[in-house]
């Protein structure tokens, strides 16, 4: 890794880290209970006691994103964890074997992937309706295709390497071959890919609950406290400001840590 | 020839499996839209004759069929919710959401260029530290919250628009125009700064050719090479780019018309899947489905212009 590789990794892994302790601490404990209302902080300015401040509920707006950014981290993780695991293993065969199957596969697999994800999302939602599984669901179904692809294309490099043909030679099945042998030199790139994936979802799964077409209330989301806090912009800015900001470091912070990956 | 054939034909075919798909999907789903048009305690008689209106209870292949005969004469159903054809519903938006893209992808161009032309110049470690950093800074911005922070700066701090004061473009264009500028630039920054990087990339690996120090040698200035040859070859990652990134404007303004209250086809889109207005959202989705294939069609045509050696 080159210096300045080296330099944009560390800080992509300490504001990952930073955004990580803030959700694992919100599985635990929250400062004060997210949705608990009291007349007497509303629009509270950033304090001591409250350091992000209080909604336009009174409502302290810390807690509030600590349980949001743990929502925005188990749907990103899910998703991408679908479409990294379904879409490897359709890759890696369709790559491995090629054949008229690759060929029709690829064709359609082009053509979704020409559409953006948070529309593929929005038919989903209107297919299906919202709520927390659905979008988990549907994201990770709309990530498979970008998967299939970036594996398919590592696995038709790899398979007429000298390192295939001679495990082949020695007598290991299609099926060893694919798994035990190639799968773990795709580690890098798919392991690249697993960040891209997971930034998208975080977006994708943002814009939605900012169109109310999301994860619906009471599970917290980042989205959608930033789409209350539009209303309350100039008064209290700071509503706007704390779940955007945790957005922008976490999708920051693993572009940087998978952009020294490459 | 027989490229341009073959790519015509992959066109007209992803055309219609788009549509034959989104048709289907739309019909199989649960919920009957009429029921929800006529509200829970309508009669069951109310909804079989509001059914065989609009021809819902007709077989599969023969709807299918019928509703691409409409399309081809610019009809697209009756929309559930407004009583009125879906065209007409969609007609007065479609300005709007295809003005800010527009001018989101104007934006794009006139930044993106000057800023990695000269950003390529950079070279030293700790200055491709600063640009990775700040790059990958704009990248990170939702466009929506890009919206937000400029309404929150530009419209409420600084006064240079007022938020949410929309002026319909059929009244004044300029006024319009100048509205449309901030919708356009909350988009359009996260996707510059993607751009950059593109062609920043693309010079910097470009000026290690061989052509590059031929040309030098010959007497050429910095210039000339980089417009005359590096350009060019750089722009082949750009321009496929390119086909993607009007299809991510388009998913953006579809979030950012909501920041800036436009009336655009993207705030249509989201209050009609809230209101299961099927004929509508199927509608929108099959336009925007269409000017992205579409797009990526002559990108692809534009790309076998630029490198001959291409074989799409």
């Amino acid at each position: 890794m080159s210096k300045e590789k080296k330099t944009t990794f560390i800080i992509g892994l300490v504001l990952v880290g930073f955004v990580l302790l803030f959700v694992l601490a919100g599985f635990i404990h929250t400062p004060y209970n997210p949705n608990t209302m009291a007349a007497s902080l509303k629009f509270a300015k950033p304090s001591l006691s409250h350091p992000f401040g209080c909604d336009n509920m009174g409502r302290d707006v810390l807690s509030r994103v600590m349980k949001g950014a743990s929502t925005t981290f188990i749907i990103g993780m899910s998703t991408v964890l679908i479409g990294l695991v379904i879409g490897t293993i359709i890759g890696s065969i369709t790559g491995y074997f090629g054949g008229i199957v690759d060929e029709i596969l690829m064709r359609l697999n082009d053509t979704l992937a020409s559409f953006p994800s948070i529309l593929m999302a929005l038919v989903f939602v209107a297919l299906f309706g919202t709520g927390k599984y659905k979008i988990i669901i549907a994201l990770g179904v709309i990530f498979i295709p970008s998967f299939a692809r970036i594996a398919r294309s590592e696995y038709i490099v790899q398979k007429n390497l000298d390192y295939v043909s001679n495990a082949r030679l020695i007598g290991a099945s299609n099926f060893r071959n694919i798994f035990v042998h190639i799968l773990p030199n795709t580690r890098k790139i798919m392991l690249s890919s697993f960040t891209i994936g997971f930034n998208n979802a975080v977006l994708a799964e943002a814009g939605m609950s900012y169109m109310a077409l999301g994860v619906q209330p009471p599970t917290a989301s980042l989205g959608r406290m930033l789409a209350e806090s539009q209303v309350y912009l100039f008064r209290a800015p700071w509503m706007a400001l704390a779940p955007g900001l945790t957005i922008v470091i976490t999708v920051l912070g693993v572009s940087l840590i998978g952009n020294s990956l490459k | 020839m027989k490229f341009y054939v073959k790519k015509i034909c992959t066109l007209f075919l992803t055309l219609f499996l788009v549509m034959f798909l989104a048709f289907t999907a739309f019909r199989i789903i649960p919920g009957n839209s009429a029921q929800i048009a006529l509200g829970l305690d309508a009669s069951d008689e109310d909804v079989a004759a509001l059914m065989h209106e609009r021809g819902l209870d007709k077989p599969f292949l023969e709807s299918f069929v019928s509703y691409v005969g409409g399309l081809l004469h610019g009809d697209a159903g009756i929309s559930m919710h407004y009583d009125k054809p879906v065209m007409e519903v969609i007609k007065g938006r479609l300005p709007v959401t295809l003005l800010t893209a527009f001018l989101a992808i104007f934006l794009i161009i006139i930044m993106a260029f000057p800023i990695g032309i000269l950003t390529s110049a950079i070279k030293h470690p700790a200055g491709e530290t600063v640009f990775t950093l700040f790059n990958q800074s704009f990248m990170a911005v939702p466009s929506f919250f890009m919206g937000i922070i400029i309404t929150l700066i530009f419209g409420l701090i600084l006064k240079f628009f007022s938020p949410g004061g929309y002026i319909p473009y059929n009244e004044d264009l300029r006024g319009c125009m100048k509205y449309l500028f901030w919708p356009a630039l909350a988009i359009a920054l996260p996707k510059t700064a993607m751009l950059v990087r593109l062609i920043r990339t693309g010079i910097q690996k470009e000026l290690t050719k061989d052509y590059v120090r031929t040309a030098k040698s010959k007497g050429n200035n910095m210039f000339r090479i980089l417009v005359l040859h590096v350009m060019k070859n750089a722009m082949i990652p750009v321009i496929t780019f390119f086909g993607m990134m009007i299809a991510e404007v388009l998913a953006g303004s579809i979030v950012v018309e909501k920041v800036f209250s436009l009336p655009g086809l993207g705030t249509l889109l989201v209050s009609e899947i809230g209101a299961r207005d099927y004929p509508v959202v199927q509608a929108i989705m099959l336009y925007i489905a269409f000017t992205v294939i579409i797009i990526n069609f002559i990108v692809d045509l534009t790309y076998k212009r630029f490198d001959k050696r291409v074989n799409v």
